[in-house]
């Protein structure tokens, strides 16, 4: 009687058998959808942008200091240079919104990849999720890297390499081309966390963790692609055609003290490594420092931009001083 | 004869891979879960992830802020009201030091960003202790359905613990009695009854009223590190305009020989 019941209720029985193989395999829980940066942490660094000379909690080495201090934003504007963009890591250290989604095989259903949303400064980043091997080390190194991923419960660990050179803050401390970063995407609701730990066998002593929290907006419509071609035009005329690259040669940064004059920070631990990045380093300053009287500039502003970025707050939002600077 | 062949086939395959899905929903965990086994009898030995030990925080994200005392007045990235900062605005650290009140900064919604080292142990099977050394404070993550606690709010408040079991894959037994347990998954906190302190040593305040709920995840580099992530959301109607998230960061380290107690200071 019940093969009777199956024999009548084959093509159903089909249809559910097509449903169940379509499931995929691999994916612990879903990433996709659009994230809302959240810049509760390090909303300066992430949004105006950090001090000229802040190297602060980053294990770097003398030769990342030595470069970063010769950086001058001024490069920027170099032709050539506008349209560099910032290597896969990036997307713990900008203010960036995600757009999240993943590629299915579409006759087995399996997860071949996900993707992460690019921004006006960096590529799509592409964790291939089908097992195959990173690329030979001397191979191209595209703008988006190179990045695998597995799953380990629900959390996504996602490997980059083959990245270019790149910063690993907006102020000119380098990465290198030689960079390994890997990722820790953990969703809980509608948090997502990726926590990102960057290994520099040439500027970093020891590995570099950032982590960095989104969360979930259904009714976002981030842009998975960069918006436009970035097209490189003459913006200052004094960096044309003389070959000039602007920089600062060694120990004539002017902005070097800066930090200390405005937060009382001594120059040793404004210029960062990996002692700084430690609770005993406190030792060494707690003798002598003393905070600075009030606040003066980026007091309130956790939004994207600089202007308004504290509804309802009478505050300083600016780098010049002035209440709610626009 | 051949209906007669494809019947129990069918039965057979549908029966074969309704199982296997039945894996796959009870590996994502809260998703499914129509075929999870018996809870075990603790939170010690249903533990997935293994958060004992000691940790030491790195402070790579507002260093500024938190490395030392930020200025009067410095309340970058903390979406407070306009009530919240005419409080901090009128901030006096001297005034706190003087009324006892030295450990306002040190309260469980913000323990976890000062830079400190945690020792983590299990005070009993359905305890977690964590203890810090900066302001030598006691966190105590209970599981199951405690009691809340009588008497007034405490710095460290009551705090309902819970793991989020996403495994299944593996048999990890990290708990006692060898029972093959899963082997991902996070612990889940809520923290309530926290009497008022400073999300921010500068005076950035929060409320008797806040929630604080986190996320606790444990990652494994190839180079052997262990990475402890504590994703913290703020709920303060009172104090902020949005729920404020962070995630601060430890690191695994091999012993407690830096383990350094120092009292709460509300100046340093």
């Amino acid at each position: 009687m019940f093969s009777d019941l199956v024999k009548r209720h084959s093509i159903v029985l089909l249809t559910l058998l097509m449903g169940l193989i379509s499931v995929p395999a691999d994916a612990q829980i879903d990433l996709s959808g659009n994230w809302v940066s959240r810049q509760h942490e390090d909303w300066e660094e992430r949004g105006p942008g950090p001090e000229v000379v802040d190297y602060l909690g980053l294990p770097i080495n003398e030769e990342a200091r030595s470069r970063a201090l010769a950086y001058s934003a001024s490069m920027l504007s170099l032709p050539e240079r506008q349209c560099l963009y910032y290597p896969p890591h990036y997307v713990v250290l900008g203010p960036q919104g995600l757009r999240i989604w993943s590629d299915t095989d579409p006759v087995t259903g399996r997860e071949v990849a996900w993707k992460i949303s690019a921004a006006i400064d960096r590529s799509i980043i592409t964790i291939w999720m089908d097992g195959r091997p990173h690329p030979p080390e001397d191979d191209l190194h595209p703008l988006g890297g190179f990045t695998t991923g597995k799953w380990e419960g629900n959390t996504l660990v996602a490997t980059t390499t083959h990245e270019k050179e790149g910063y690993l803050r907006r102020n000119g401390v380098p990465t290198s081309d030689r960079t390994t970063f890997t990722m820790h995407l953990s969703r809980h609701g509608d948090t997502l966390t990726i926590l990102g730990i960057y290994y520099d066998p040439v500027y970093l002593t020891e590995p570099h963790a950032i982590s960095r929290s989104w969360q979930l907006v259904p009714t976002g419509n981030l842009t998975p692609r960069v918006p436009a071609p970035c097209v490189p035009e003459a913006e200052v005329s004094t960096l044309q055609g003389d070959g000039a690259v602007p920089h600062y040669l060694p120990g004539q940064n002017p902005f070097i003290d800066e930090m200390t004059k405005m937060y009382k920070i001594p120059r040793e631990a404004v210029l960062g490594g990996a002692e700084t990045m430690y609770p005993e380093y406190r030792k060494r300053l707690k003798d002598t420092y003393v905070p600075p009287e009030k606040c003066v500039r980026y007091c309130c502003g956790w939004g994207g931009g600089q202007g308004n970025a504290a509804p309802g707050l009478q505050c300083i939002t600016g780098g010049t001083g002035t209440l709610n600077e626009r | 004869m051949r209906s007669g062949i494809l019947a129990p086939t069918l039965v057979a395959a549908v029966l074969v891979l309704a199982a296997g899905t039945s894996r796959q929903l009870y590996a994502q965990g809260r998703a499914g879960g129509r075929a999870a086994p018996a809870p075990p009898p603790t939170a010690r030995a249903a533990a997935p992830i293994d958060l004992t030990g000691n940790w030491v925080s790195i402070i790579s994200e507002d260093w500024r802020w938190r490395m030392v005392t930020p200025a009067k007045g410095d309340y970058a990235s903390v979406p407070i009201t306009a009530e919240a900062k005419r409080i901090a605005d009128a901030w006096n650290p001297a005034k706190d030091q003087a009324a006892g009140e030295q450990c306002k900064s040190y309260g469980a919604a913000a323990i976890m960003r000062v830079p400190t080292r945690l020792r983590i142990s299990w005070l009993d099977d359905n305890t977690l202790k964590v203890e810090t050394d900066a302001g030598t404070q006691t966190r105590l993550l209970r599981f199951g359905a405690p009691k809340p606690p009588e008497g007034p709010p405490t710095w460290q408040g009551h705090s309902v613990a819970e793991w989020e079991i996403a495994g299944g894959r593996g048999a990890g037994g990290r708990g006692a009695g060898g029972t093959p347990q899963p082997t991902f998954g996070n612990l889940k906190v809520v923290t309530t009854r926290m009497r008022p302190g400073y999300l921010r040593k500068n005076g950035v305040p929060y409320s008797a009223d806040a929630v604080l709920t986190e996320y606790w995840d444990v990652g494994r580099e190839p180079n052997g590190d262990q990475w402890l992530v504590v994703t913290s959301l703020v709920d303060d109607p009172k104090y902020l305009q949005q729920q404020y998230v962070t995630s601060p960061n430890f690191k695994k380290e091999g012993n407690g020989s830096k383990w350094e107690p120092t009292p709460c200071s509300a100046t340093w």
